[in-house]
């Protein structure tokens, strides 16, 4: 008997279903001691025990029955129910500029199969234009799928893919990119990209959403609109991430690639610019830049695509008693470089300083970032930190942890000289250091405060 | 048998003679008698045979936990429309259908762009109410109430709880869905005269409250959001308006008798489905009272009825409906003075059309229900989906003609008018102006084929008005970010075993008890008996007694002064349990419940003080009474015993309130 006709089905549960002779999507007539059912049997999700089998009752709601609770099932009718997104040609119109969709396996347009809850993503232009019509009126859009991986699987294989894949699209015209892309770890790709693709002369534009799309309340539809309009009519020429400005649906940030990063693990608003004000906010009527400076779309084709990377890096966050015997591990695992995420101005214990030391001495590189986000390393005002400086670990000033990873992972790619690697790792390619923080580079308000909460009662954030 | 030849003959439009005008009042009298339209009280059940009335119930009912549904803000805190510590704006896009295409309204309300804005309180509502925080688990307490109350519906529980997305594209609830689980399936209650089926019983969560919706902004606040409810649905299997009525209450019968959910307004919402034969399914929603009921589907059944009627009249004029097709044209207000105080002047870019519907002569004041016509549904849809508030047209067959003839005849000389035609004159902002016409198109178009699919808003006057259109059969899916729950054996067993008596066992109880029949809804709707029992069995008071201070005293108390705040029935324990300890005559309760009821905090002895109630030893009352007697011999010379009787007891009245029975006393003064 073929297995798939049991479709995520396993143990018992399947056994039952083999000894009455019921498939998934099978319409069946069930006896239990809870009285009779009716309905269509679904797959089963994964995950889920193999005591329970699920069928879609008529009025469209699923339920589970207990398999100890069932005394027959007689199979009435079958209708197999295969879901596909529609397609509908994604109109060419000649005044329109021409955007590119890359896509790494985020969905920020997905549809749901309502009988079974699987998400199928929309991609192809024809795709996303039955499931955003408003993108044929900002952009000519075509796509291309480069991997399928979810975001917690990007990695510098797929950095290095990305960048040479859009240092080609440059190189055949396109007037801005678009790249779809889960949130989790999108920063990481907006800082690996930035590092990898410099002196782009058009918008390079990362979005995803917090909200799959097959809800009527989803963030990723707007998104994708102020992302195609970023790309193609904005004059920022940078790596961007855009996402959501406040929770409302009202406009979206265009945050800097290497100051940015995912602030909430669910809210909308989630990306916040650190350190700094974002670049610009975009809307459906356009950009409308924050940041005086920036880079200018151009119209030459003079990219500059570097993919390299070196994978044997790694990121530490401090902890009080923390043990030498972590860092002597690595070292002896063959790491090439560690960003510490230090305590307050960039600090660690005592006890960890021989096991620094002994790194050094075999030539790894290490970092030290702060796990305050905000802020520069100060390793000159107490004597901790300039001994650790003394023992050779170098302060990355104000870049985020993460972008001083992906940065030291790119600087050791390409060299091996550690003083070549410290000029890199300290010499700024986009904002990931900058040279002064301005006052409302920091603005965390806390709620209760009344002028706090007068603010937030009128503003609609 | 072909119901449309026996009953639906399409009725020969009165023929005017030349010159003489369309009446529409004559029209809207005639259709009306045409369809066989009679008031509720008229109509009997070869009525609603006739025209194939059905009916079904969707009865939501909030539970009485401490904690929201899926979130862990409390239930039950409301705060007023004003009242907000912050705001923010959705908008609601359709998502696709399973066939790749939006529901045609759904996209036409999309194009128009609803601001949804929500008002939130902080002590409300938290990120999960506002989607900005996937669901915690499924509240517990809620689960196992719905459990009970599912067992005492006869349902079958399900062997595992999956929770599933509902779309509602109102903006109603912040994620564009409501989340909400079959607890069991395939039920029944027993009415008077006969069963009728559930189809199951949900639990979910309750959606925002309206605050107000002008314009293209909707506003909601977010406090009632979230809270657990469960929904029982019936089959279509009610008959007649009075079955809808007992079905909804017997269901909350139910409900309450379980001492689990909420009591007070909003607390016990029906939807109400209607359909007359050849009709289709249309949504009352939210009927808050029972007794509204009736009325409300009895108008529906026959407001269907009537547009099939429509159908056939349309059907006869029409060939080729597929090409039928409105046109209009843009006008100045110049030429259109009596506009000017009906068109807002504030709202700039604002436009005025004129429309000419071919072949509606005598269709837009068609009757539909009582002082409503068909033009109605145009003007009610413009409202909803075109966003224009109202007034937003004038049409050729108002019975009260702001237009005047001469405006009508110079519009259709304009279009080439045929005189079976009908004009409207429409007006809203520019931009709302192409939704606008679209939605009358298609609401005309609608017509010729069936009842549309909608949802209708009630009103007390027992009418209703368009609210959405019905989302399509595909608005349901599951929950991605919810596991399902297992429903254990032993779960049920325990549930089972500590149900509360059965409402069909509550009335066998009231009437072993010989209670009054006129008190059994008041005492099922309150869950009063468990009250009773306790009074009966721990303080010895009669059932009947207590039944009639319940469903008599107390329900005209209700009516008559303010309810303290504090006021709960089991206030009515503790004063008959003093009264019983001092010794008082019951027939004192009655008037110290009527303080109670609008002072609960009061203590009883204070309650006797304001009723200048003094302990007077009974001995000392019935020694008044040859005294009395031998006064009012003296003051009166009639014979008539009775009339002395009273005279005497008027006045003892007062002392022998709560001292003695008045009874037994009147049993003592003799003549
Ligand atoms: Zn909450």
């Amino acid at each position: 008997m073929n297995e798939d006709i049991f479709q995520g089905y396993k143990g018992r549960a399947l056994e039952l279903l083999k000894k009455f002779n019921a498939r998934v999507w099978a319409q069946v007539k069930v006896d239990s001691t809870r009285g009779e059912f009716e309905g269509t049997i679904l797959p089963r999700a994964e995950n889920t025990d193999d005591r329970h089998i699920v069928i879609k009752f008529f009025t469209g709601y699923n339920i589970g029955l207990d398999i100890d609770t069932i005394t027959n099932m007689i199979e009435v009718g079958y209708k197999k129910a295969i879901y596909k997104i529609p397609e509908k040609e994604f109109p060419y119109s000649a005044d329109k500029p021409n955007v590119k969709l890359l896509g790494t396996g985020g969905t920020i347009a997905s549809r749901l199969d309502y009988r079974t809850g699987a998400v199928i993503p929309a991609f192809s232009p024809g795709e996303l234009y039955g499931a955003v019509p408003e993108l044929a009126d900002i952009c000519n859009l075509t796509t291309e799928k480069l991997f399928a991986v979810f975001s917690e699987n990007m990695g510098p294989e797929q950095y290095k893919k990305l960048a040479i894949a859009i240092g080609q699209e440059i190189e055949k015209g396109t007037q801005g990119i678009v790249i779809g892309h889960g949130t989790d770890t999108m920063h990481y790709t907006s800082s690996a990209l930035t590092f990898m693709v410099q002196n782009s002369p058009i918008p390079i534009v990362l979005v995803g959403s917090q909200r799959s799309s097959d809800r009527p309340s989803s963030d990723a539809a707007l998104n994708l609109m102020h992302a195609a309009t970023a790309a193609a009519h904005g004059d920022i020429a940078e790596v961007m991430i855009c996402m959501f400005g406040p929770t409302s649906d009202e406009y979206g940030f265009l945050h800097r690639g290497t100051r940015v990063r995912k602030m909430h693990s669910s809210y909308r608003s989630t990306f916040r610019t650190i350190g700094d004000m974002p670049l610009a906010t975009v809307t459906r009527k356009g950009v409308f830049p924050i940041q005086k400076e920036y880079n200018k779309r151009r119209n030459d084709k003079n990219v500059k695509v570097m993919p390299f990377f070196e994978e044997r890096i790694t990121m530490i966050y401090y902890y009080t008693n923390m043990n030498p015997d972590i860092i002597d591990m690595l070292v002896e695992h063959g790491y090439k470089g560690i960003i510490i995420i230090g305590t307050g101005l960039g600090h660690v214990n005592k006890p960890l300083y021989p096991a620094i030391e002994r790194a050094v001495k075999k030539g790894v590189a290490i970092y030290m970032t702060v796990q305050t986000l905000w802020g520069y390393v100060h390793m000159f005002v107490y004597d901790t930190g300039r001994d650790l400086m003394a023992k050779g670990v170098i302060p990355a000033e104000n870049m985020l942890p993460e972008t001083a990873y992906i940065k030291l992972g790119w600087a050791l790619g390409q060299t091996t000289d550690l003083e070549k690697v410290k000029e890199i790792m300290l010499t700024p390619i986009n904002s990931e250091i900058t040279a002064r923080e301005p006052y409302n580079g920091y603005l965390i308000y806390q709620g209760g405060v009344p002028e706090v909460e007068a603010f937030i009662r009128s503003f609609r954030k | 048998m072909c119901w449309k030849k026996l009953i639906l003959r399409p009725l020969k439009i009165y023929q005017y003679p030349m010159k003489e005008r369309f009446d529409p009042e004559r029209n809207y009298a005639e259709t009306r008698k045409a369809i066989g339209y009679l008031p509720r009280n008229q109509a009997t059940q070869a009525d609603y045979d006739r025209i194939g009335f059905m009916s079904g119930l969707e009865v939501h009912q909030q539970l009485k936990t401490k904690e929201k549904l899926f979130c862990r803000c409390p239930a039950g805190l409301f705060q007023k429309a004003d009242e907000y510590d912050a705001e923010l704006i959705r908008h609601m896009r359709p998502t696709l259908s399973e066939l790749g295409e939006y529901d045609g309204t759904a996209l036409m309300e999309f194009k128009t762009r609803k601001e949804i804005i929500y008002r939130i309180k902080n002590e409300t509502a938290c990120t999960y109410d506002v989607d900005d925080t996937p669901p915690f688990a499924l509240n517990r307490e809620a689960l196992n109430i719905s459990l009970e109350i599912a067992l005492m519906s006869r349902l079958k529980i399900v062997g595992e709880v999956h929770i599933t997305r509902k779309q509602y594209l109102d903006g109603s609830i912040p994620t564009g869905f409501q989340r909400t689980a079959i607890i069991g399936v395939e039920g029944e209650i027993w009415l008077r005269k006969k069963r009728v089926r559930l189809i199951q019983l949900s639990v979910e969560e309750d959606s925002c409250r309206e605050v107000s919706d002008i314009g293209h902004v909707r506003i909601y606040r977010t406090d009632r959001l979230g809270m657990p409810l469960i929904e029982t649905v019936t089959y279509p299997d009610f008959v007649n308006p009075d079955e809808v009525r007992e079905g909804a209450d017997y269901i909350r019968f139910i409900n309450r008798s379980s001492g689990k959910v909420r009591t007070g307004i909003g607390s016990t919402r029906a939807d109400v489905n209607v359909s007359c034969r050849g009709g289709t399914r249309v949504e009352i929603k939210g009927v808050s009272h029972t007794s509204w009921m009736p009325e409300l589907v009895h108008n529906e059944s026959f407001r269907q009825w009537a547009l099939l009627h429509i159908k056939e009249l349309l059907k006869e004029r029409v060939q080729d409906p597929k090409g039928w097709r409105i046109n209009f044209r843009e006008i100045s207000l110049s030429g259109y003075k009596f506009l000017s105080p009906l068109i807002p002047h504030d709202v700039p870019d604002f436009k005025v059309y004129i429309v000419n519907i071919p072949k509606f002569q005598g269709i837009l004041s068609h009757f539909t229900q009582p002082g409503k016509m068909f033009a109605d549904e145009l003007t009610d849809r413009l409202k909803v989906i075109a966003c224009i508030e109202k007034p937003n047209m004038l049409h050729s067959e108002m019975f009260e003609d702001l237009a005047g003839e001469t405006t009508w005849d110079k519009i259709r000389k304009g279009f080439k008018s045929d005189e079976k035609d009908a004009q409207l004159i429409i007006w809203g902002p520019s931009a709302d102006i192409p939704t606008a016409l679209e939605v009358i198109e298609e609401r005309c178009k609608i017509a010729f084929e069936k009842v549309p699919n909608e949802t209708r808003k009630s009103f007390e006057n027992g009418t209703t008005i368009f609210e959405r259109v019905l989302p399509g059969a595909d608005r349901m899916y599951p929950d991605t970010d919810s596991a399902p729950i297992p429903i254990e054996e032993a779960t049920i067993q325990k549930v089972a075993g500590n149900l509360p008596p059965l409402i069909s066992g509550r009335m066998k109880q009231l009437i072993e008890w010989e209670v009054p029949q006129d008190t059994f809804t008041y005492i099922l709707k309150h869950n009063l008996v468990p009250l009773m029992e306790r009074i009966t069995n721990d303080l010895g008071i009669s059932p009947r007694y207590v039944s009639t201070l319940l469903g008599h005293s107390l329900k005209h108390i209700q009516g008559q002064v303010h309810r303290g705040n504090d006021f709960s029935f089991d206030l009515i324990y503790d004063l008959l349990k003093f009264v019983v300890s001092w010794e008082l005559d019951l027939g004192i309760a009655r008037k110290m419940l009527l303080q109670l009821y609008e002072y609960p905090k009061m203590d009883f002895e204070s309650i006797l003080v304001t009723l200048d109630f003094k302990v007077i030893p009974k001995e000392e009352i019935e020694g008044e009474i040859p005294f009395l007697v031998s006064k009012y011999k003296q003051i009166y010379t009639s014979s008539n015993e009775g009339a002395g009787k009273r005279w005497v007891m008027g006045n003892l009245h007062t002392s022998a309130l709560g001292n003695v029975s008045l009874k037994e006393l009147s049993e003592k003064v003799i003549f």
